[in-house]
């Protein structure tokens, strides 16, 4: 079938989010575990910072990161007419 | 009823399944307090193993053939009405293995930051998984991930690279954790390895057998509850034993900051540094030998010979005597085998690691390669995580595209309670080694220290090396598995804890040791027999078929754990590097990029595992010797990469070989570049259904 402008819409939208999030898991990830050593090596609440984003932080910001996701899109889903109905 | 819609439905199914599942927990935290009031009691110890073993076992089968079933759509997806929580809660238990259960927390005990590459490749794969595929597969809605690779793809090539790629990751792993499912029945009911391997073989199949994908998905909910508390329980007693605060999570950042002052302290103490200089001088010694061994032995013997003639010459005590017996060297075989391994002995000369550091290393460069590593090792394990077929199946059985995402926060969340808590056990359990164990006396060690020592040296051994009746940490030899199985025991708790922790190891085996033989068995009946050689089956046929198959596959899988195949652990991170470059580029260009074709995706996972298994053929010792590779490692090696991350050039050959392929060869036909444009959107009116029934 023939997709409208707003499809489209749609679909630039999710991935414009897509990749904002995939923004923050490379630096959660990458960019503090390659700077572990210096930038982030400063004493969080006991831990080295790198250390505590490794055990915790970064697992949590994970958790958020794909909560955000569905949430954004379950509102962009009705928002579009694209959302799944009670058949 | 017929006025009730779906969400209605499902809504009371939810209500159901939530009273179901509170009374089972309250019921399961009811009979853990009935045995330790038992216990208390005098109930053997024994007894206390049999108990846990044959109730929690018993209760998955009964779940299991509750849950039987012969219809298809239940059979493969239970029926695509599993709410996202507890989907979430299957997934849990479907994804955390044995290795996780128990390994995790002994790893991270021995590597120190360097393991947290396992607690954040773990875990942030489910970005990957949400934001790249869950939804979009849940749309497409068939039964397999060939499944989806056959329709987008075309034909029955792209499916049938997808079966094996399947297959070669799913079994590897599926064997690692029957293995695992042996080790903990025999450490329940004190029965013979390959005796516990096929009792627990037992125990898989009851949950799996009858009811398919339905009784795996409500087993494995009842597995998540019984491993999370099992795991939870120690962790939270020993924190209050130390913090006095009941949340480890947030307290034992001052517990590192105590092991690393400790640390500072061990790395100079002087009668740490003289097990460690020992061990040195024994270690260069061994290489001298080993350098004309029958010349050593000779020499050995005559030395072991005469002392043992001054011992009885001079009436020394019998023991003293057969001491000295059993030191004169058998052969020279033995000899050689003695020398080589107190030749490795070397490793303990070192100064014991420092746990927070990241990226230890004698020199700037040594840092760099760990560096290097670390980061390899965490894309591998979370691209792996997210192309894995048992962990993206689990989206097939969720009632909509919405819960389908909200079902991998779910996942995350609770495969998160157990791996933030993993690295608190570490620090917590070295803070009890480094302040209790190391500086006590000999004569006064813990019960349980002397217990472990007996059941397998391997896990625990402690030996007076400098003779000064105190134990020095260098005198410790730890092995992973021990920090999760021997905590309770630690911490001072009952018996009646590490019996549940063994259960809850159990219940981590059994859930994905279920889940992988699914896979396997659908990937053999649905998408090679059914989809390939005989499209008329009926749906009876079918289901029977599957049934006989997983029967077939499990017994191929626990015969192979009972041969103890070497270097397990090692066959398991691999399926993660070989699953990453297999299943990750077809996938999300499938979904993302129309272009993308049958010749592109072919050859790209071909491409892809294949320099992911040459380059790990090639460095990995226990594969060089099976292959017979002569060259050196070190001309072998890339980068410094470790075979474990062969992943890292797998992954990206992978996208470059499906994009340049694709764009050589013809895009693909109208009728597939609308099933893209179908799996994008939740909903589209007056579209195509993919959805098989």
């Amino acid at each position: 079938m023939q997709l409208s402008q707003r499809h489209q819409e749609y679909w630039n939208k999710n991935l414009v989010m897509t990749t904002v999030l995939m923004v923050i898991w490379v630096f959660v990830t990458f960019v503090i575990g390659y700077y572990a050593r210096d930038v982030f090596s400063f004493n969080f609440f006991g831990w080295p910072f790198a250390f505590w984003i490794g055990a915790q932080g970064g697992l949590a910001i994970y958790v958020v990161l794909i909560g955000v996701y569905a949430w954004y899109m379950g509102k962009l889903d009705r928002e579009y007419d694209v959302a799944e109905g009670d058949e | 009823m017929a006025t009730q819609t779906k969400s209605q439905v499902q809504a009371a199914f939810f209500q159901t399944l939530k009273k179901a599942y509170s009374f089972y927990t309250g019921g399961f935290v009811a009979f853990v307090i009935l045995l330790a009031i038992a216990e208390q009691m005098g109930l053997p110890r024994k007894w206390i193993g049999y108990i846990f073993l044959f109730a929690t076992v018993g209760l998955y089968a009964g779940i299991g053939i509750l849950s039987r079933t012969a219809d298809i759509a239940e059979y493969y997806v239970a029926g695509r009405r599993v709410p996202a929580f507890f989907n979430g809660m299957a997934t849990g238990a479907d994804w955390m293995s044995a290795a996780s259960f128990i390994g995790m927390a002994g790893t991270l005990y021995l590597t120190g930051y360097f393991g947290l590459a396992f607690v954040l490749g773990w875990t942030g794969g489910y970005c990957l998984v949400a934001l790249f595929l869950a939804p979009y597969l849940r749309k497409f809605g068939q039964f397999t991930i060939p499944d989806f690779l056959g329709a987008r793809y075309g034909g029955h090539i792209p499916r049938f690279v997808g079966i094996l790629a399947a297959i070669l990751c799913s079994f590897t792993y599926v064997v690692a954790q029957i293995y695992g499912v042996g080790l903990v029945t025999t450490r329940l009911v004190d029965v013979p390895f390959e005796v516990g391997v096929f009792l627990g073989l037992g125990g898989i199949l009851v949950c799996s057998f009858l009811g398919g994908m339905r009784a795996v998905t409500w087993t494995q909910v009842a597995q998540y509850i019984v491993l999370i508390v099992a795991y939870m329980i120690p962790v939270i007693w020993l924190s209050v034993k130390h913090t006095g605060v009941p949340i480890p999570h947030v307290v034992y950042g001052k517990v590192l900051e105590k092991v690393t002052a400790r640390e500072a302290e061990l790395i100079k103490d002087p009668k740490e540094l003289e097990v460690r200089k020992i061990f040195a001088e024994r270690s260069a010694a061994a290489k001298e030998k080993l350098k004309d061994v029958p010349k050593a032995y000779q020499a050995d013997k005559a030395a072991a010979t005469n002392r043992l003639a001054d011992l009885k010459a001079q009436n020394a005590p019998s023991e003293q005597i057969k001491a000295a017996e059993g030191a004169i060297p058998a052969s020279v075989d033995a000899a050689k085998a003695a020398y080589a391994r107190d030749a490795g002995l070397a490793a303990r000369s070192g100064p014991p690691l420092r746990h927070a550091e990241a990226f230890p290393g004698k020199d700037d460069q040594a840092r760099d390669i760990n560096r290097k590593n670390f980061l390899a090792l965490i894309l591998c394990l979370m691209v792996g995580t997210a192309a894995l077929p048992h962990i993206l199946m689990r989206y097939y059985t969720t009632p909509s595209v919405k819960e389908a995402r909200q079902s991998v926060t779910w996942s995350l969340f609770f495969i998160f309670l157990l791996y933030f808590t993993a690295p608190a056990l570490a620090v917590l359990a070295k803070f009890d080694v480094y302040t209790l164990l190391v500086g006590s006396e000999f004569s006064k060690l813990p019960a349980w220290v002397a217990a472990w020592q007996k059941v397998d040296a391997t896990l625990l051994s402690i030996t007076d090396i400098n003779k000064d009746g105190i134990v020095q940490l260098a005198e410790i030899v730890i092995g992973g598995d021990i920090i999760v199985l021997a905590t309770p025991e630690i911490a001072g708790l009952p018996y009646v804890i590490s019996g549940l922790v063994a259960a809850g190891g159990l219940a981590a085996a059994l859930s994905t040791a279920d889940g992988l033989l699914l896979t396997i068995a659908n990937a053999l009946s649905h998408d090679l027999y059914y989809k390939m050689i005989d499209p008329h089956a009926s749906t009876q046929k079918r289901v029977t078929i599957s049934k006989v198959l997983l029967l077939v596959v499990a017994l191929i899988a626990a015969w192979v754990a009972s041969q103890k195949p070497a270097d397990i652990l090692f066959l398991v991170s691999a399926a993660f590097s070989l699953a990453a470059a297999g299943f990750f580029p077809a996938l999300t260009l499938g979904i993302f990029w129309k272009r993308a074709n049958k010749w592109g995706a072919t050859l790209g996972m071909l491409a892809g595992v294949g320099i992911t298994f040459y380059y790990m053929a090639m460095t990995q010792p226990w594969l060089r010797r099976v292959f017979g590779v002569q060259s050196s490692i070190a001309d072998n090696t890339w980068w410094d990469i470790n075979p474990i991350s062969a992943g890292i050039f797998g992954i990206p050959l992978g996208f470059v070989v499906i994009i340049v392929v694709s764009l050589l060869t013809a895009a693909p036909d109208k009728e597939t570049q609308e099933l893209v444009d179908h799996v994008r959107y939740p909903h589209l009116r007056g579209d195509i259904d993919t959805q098989a029934t």
